[in-house]
């Protein structure tokens, strides 16, 4: 009791409680299969929005550029399971057996050079961390060293994502192109595509996440994440008082590389594709408004933000699939307007001082650590 | 008096009753009381499809917003069309057919989700949909996966084939290599120019056109360049064209980047009627954007063009036209979209069953014979068997029919030294 009252205040505890019961129970629950694959899809956009708290959130380094690092870590599984897929005897129609299809299609005889290490998934995943996380760190590094920042450091990022996009969609040959790399079928020779294997890596994933969301709020606590809202506060203050801001912004630009990595791994897995559509502009800019209407500033708010608005996109499309897009843009048009701090904000404004008065009745005093109030974020 | 007849001609309802009455010498063409006497459903849908005693469910999984929306709601207009005729002249096996309409939203995950979502949640019976090579690669997968039938109706580069799909489309060599040798002996040309978009079914295209430039018609090709989706910009490489003057500029250049590439053409100077272009990606469609003065005088190379004359074609054009606007254009894509409800009607009487697998197995050798292209054939490898056409671009932004190949041309998704 006494570790969970530092670890998460008691709004963050019943917030987390809450989506422990949905993820874990709740959903596998009532939903079918088909339903909780859509869902798991929705949540590998979680890892994304998680990321985003950390950097933009409490950073306030605002990257329109996460569908790279997204792109990058689905990549790393997609190719992974694409070399598995391709095995002599699947592509025994092709001029050229036991390489991809695409490959085959672009006159392209032997596996290219930097292919050969994802035959193994130690590398694969060790690839999934590593890629995305140096590639920031070189971004971060170049940008942040310069004091490059604010829309500058955002319009920078939108153009990596451009030029990754471009790079995919013109080297078709090694990349898939514009078609991604599609028909993933196993993972270690165990067959991710029936539903038994669906609900597997459902579970898989939710625990990923669960993790994630630790190490998330860990640094929110820790002297670190103190630092973090600090600098997004006053950024010269805390250059003034000694402490590397570069440095700091490049730790949380990095992490939510790599957690947007790890959803995009996961999407992979999930989905059984990958392709160029997630890593160009339009994802990345709609990755930042799920975390905008979920609430920049809160963990929980920003995770729900990605499961709700995805869900939304999905059932409004199949009941409208000539009007949807309209409305869409309608709710993320009210949503901004009306609570600036998204559905977090909504919540922390209207139903918490309810619940509050409701323990307070009971209690005559709350156990409030005042956590949030130094965050200067609003209660969760 | 003579007012309110006028009126009454007018009024939607004189549509709905034409279309009623169309079905009247259809209805008497059927076997007697087809309705009353349809076969029971435990023994035509052995599966658990969508069916029922009276209705079938098929699904339309095209882009209805995005990007591709401008190409591909002609798709679905056209399999509107085939649904409603199929309806008024009694339906399939006695059932009517009723269809879910999902979008894809030119998103080829999207794709996927919604073709998972129609064949997994809603049991349809078969799905009309896809456009895009990516959209069906994405697709692919899940209907093979669920055991699905997909009926694509765009031309596309081949190297497919599947249990699984019904390709009502032409692949690469039936669109290109009739075009290429009509051209060759016509402009007696002996050098080409390549333009392409940057994916993979113009350079497949494009790879099995250099062959056969090469190595049958013993020509050259002088120049091949590609330019991402949606590029604006085409100066460089029309001076490229001034430079290396080939006899014949062949093009697959898709969507948007059309718009710029010919007026930019014209605008340097490129005269269309004497400098020979060959395309195989404009169709009735992107010239509506194209603008038909920008490119008149190009050929294309298709199967099918709105101004075929033939009874199937005149009564096709006069229906879609009735159903979706005087206005509305019909493109070879949309002709092979209209194609798809009726092969799939056709192939399920032929087998006697809604069962995926059966439907697979009866496919080849069911035809068509009121297709507004003119006869068509399933083919042993799910591709049709049909006719390529070239026709010249005239002002008004329609094709006029120039030549035309004698026999159906065989569909081969896998040919034989052009890989």
């Amino acid at each position: 009791m006494i570790i969970n009252s530092r670890f998460f205040n008691r709004s963050e505890l019943m917030g987390f409680i809450a989506l422990a019961a949905v993820l874990f129970v709740i959903l596998p629950l009532t939903l079918d299969v088909f339903r909780l694959n859509l869902v798991a899809k929705y949540l590998t956009y979680a890892f994304v929005a998680l990321g985003l708290v950390l950097c933009w959130g409490y950073g306030g380094i605002l990257s329109l550029g996460q569908g790279v690092f997204f792109g990058l870590g689905g990549y790393c599984m997609a190719m992974f399971l694409k070399l598995e897929a391709s095995s002599v005897e699947n592509t025994k129609i092709q001029s050229t057996p036991g390489i991809p299809d695409f490959m085959d299609w672009n006159q392209i005889t032997a596996l290219p050079l930097f292919w050969q290490p994802f035959h193994s998934l130690t590398f694969t995943i060790l690839a999934i961390i590593l890629v995305p996380g140096l590639f920031a760190l070189i971004i971060g590094t170049a940008m942040f060293k310069r004091r490059v920042g604010g829309t500058y450091f955002a319009i920078i990022t939108q153009a990596v994502a451009a030029i990754l996009t471009i790079l995919i969609v013109g080297q078709q040959g090694y990349t898939g192109g514009i078609n991604g790399m599609t028909d993933l079928r196993t993972l270690k020779g165990w067959d991710i595509r029936p539903d038994h294997a669906k609900i597997i890596l459902y579970f898989v994933e939710v625990v990923l996440l669960f993790a994630c969301i630790g190490i998330a709020q860990f640094i929110r606590l820790t002297k670190l994440g103190r630092i973090l809202v600090a600098m997004r506060e006053q950024e010269d203050r805390v250059r003034f008082s000694g402490y590397s801001v570069a440095n700091f912004k490049i730790f949380a630009f990095c992490m939510a590389a790599v957690f947007a990595a790890i959803g995009g791994a996961m999407f992979a897995l999930n989905v059984g594709f990958m392709s160029p559509s997630f890593v160009g502009i339009v994802p990345s800019i709609e990755m930042v408004i799920y975390t905008a209407v979920g609430g920049r500033m809160s963990i929980f708010g920003a995770i729900w933000g990605a499961i709700l608005v995805n869900f939304a996109k999905t059932s409004l499309s199949e009941s409208f699939p000539q009007l949807w897009l309209f409305g869409l843009g309608a709710l993320f048009i009210a949503v901004v307007l009306a609570f600036p701090n998204g559905l977090s904000g909504l919540w922390a404004d209207y139903v918490q001082p309810r619940i509050d008065r409701l323990f307070a009745s009971r209690k005559s005093k709350s156990d409030w650590n005042g956590n949030s109030v130094a965050d200067g974020a609003p209660a969760e | 008096m003579s007012d309110e007849a006028n009126k009454g001609l007018l009024s939607p309802l004189r549509r709905k009753l034409l279309m009623g009455m169309a079905a009247v010498p259809a209805i008497t063409m059927l076997p007697r009381g087809a309705f009353a006497q349809a076969p029971a459903t435990s023994a035509v849908n052995t599966t658990g499809l969508a069916v029922t005693d009276t209705e079938v469910t098929v699904g339309i999984l095209h882009s209805a917003t995005g990007t591709m929306a401008i190409s591909e709601t002609g798709s679905i207009q056209a399999e509107k069309l085939a649904i409603e005729q199929i309806n008024a002249a009694g339906g399939v096996l006695g059932r009517k057919i009723k269809f879910i309409q999902e979008d894809g939203a030119s998103d080829w995950p999207t794709f996927a989700e919604k073709a998972k979502k129609l064949l997994v949640n809603d049991k349809v019976a078969a799905i009309m949909g896809c456009w895009t090579s990516a959209s069906r690669k994405a697709v692919l997968p899940v209907v093979e996966q669920y055991n699905g039938m997909l009926y694509y109706p765009t031309f596309y580069e081949g190297l497919e084939q599947s249990k699984n799909v019904i390709y009502t489309g032409q692949e690469a060599t039936q669109q290109i290599l009739a075009g290429l040798n009509w051209i060759a002996k016509e402009k007696s040309a002996k050098s080409f120019f390549f333009i392409g978009s940057d994916y993979i079914w113009p350079r497949t295209s494009n790879k099995i056109a250099r062959k056969h430039v090469e190595n049958v018609l013993k020509g050259k090709v002088v120049g091949e360049e590609y330019y991402p989706l949606g590029n604006t910009q085409f100066n460089s490489v029309i001076n490229k064209i001034k430079l290396t003057k080939p006899d014949v500029i062949f093009t697959d250049v898709v969507g948007g980047s059309n718009v710029a590439f010919y007026k930019q053409l014209k605008a340097a100077g490129i005269d269309l009627s004497k400098q020979a272009l060959l395309t195989i990606s404009v169709t009735e469609d992107e010239i509506d954007g194209i603008g038909g003065e920008n490119i008149a005088g190009a050929y294309a190379c298709m199967k099918y063009f709105q101004s075929l004359d033939n009874a199937n074609n005149k009564a096709f054009v006069s229906a879609f036209k009735k159903m979706w606007g005087e206005k509305t254009v019909i493109g070879d894509v949309t002709q092979a979209a209209y194609l798809g409800p009726w092969l799939w009607k056709l192939t399920v009487e032929k087998a006697g069953s809604f069962d995926v697998d059966k439907i697979a197995a009866a496919s080849p050798g069911v035809e068509f014979k009121g297709a507004p292209e003119g006869y068509v054939r399933i083919h042993e490898n799910h591709h049709l068997w049909s006719k390529t056409r070239v026709g010249r671009a005239k002002l008004d932004g329609q094709f006029e029919l120039i030549y035309e190949t004698a026999d159906l041309v065989e569909p081969d998704p896998f040919p034989k030294g052009y890989q």
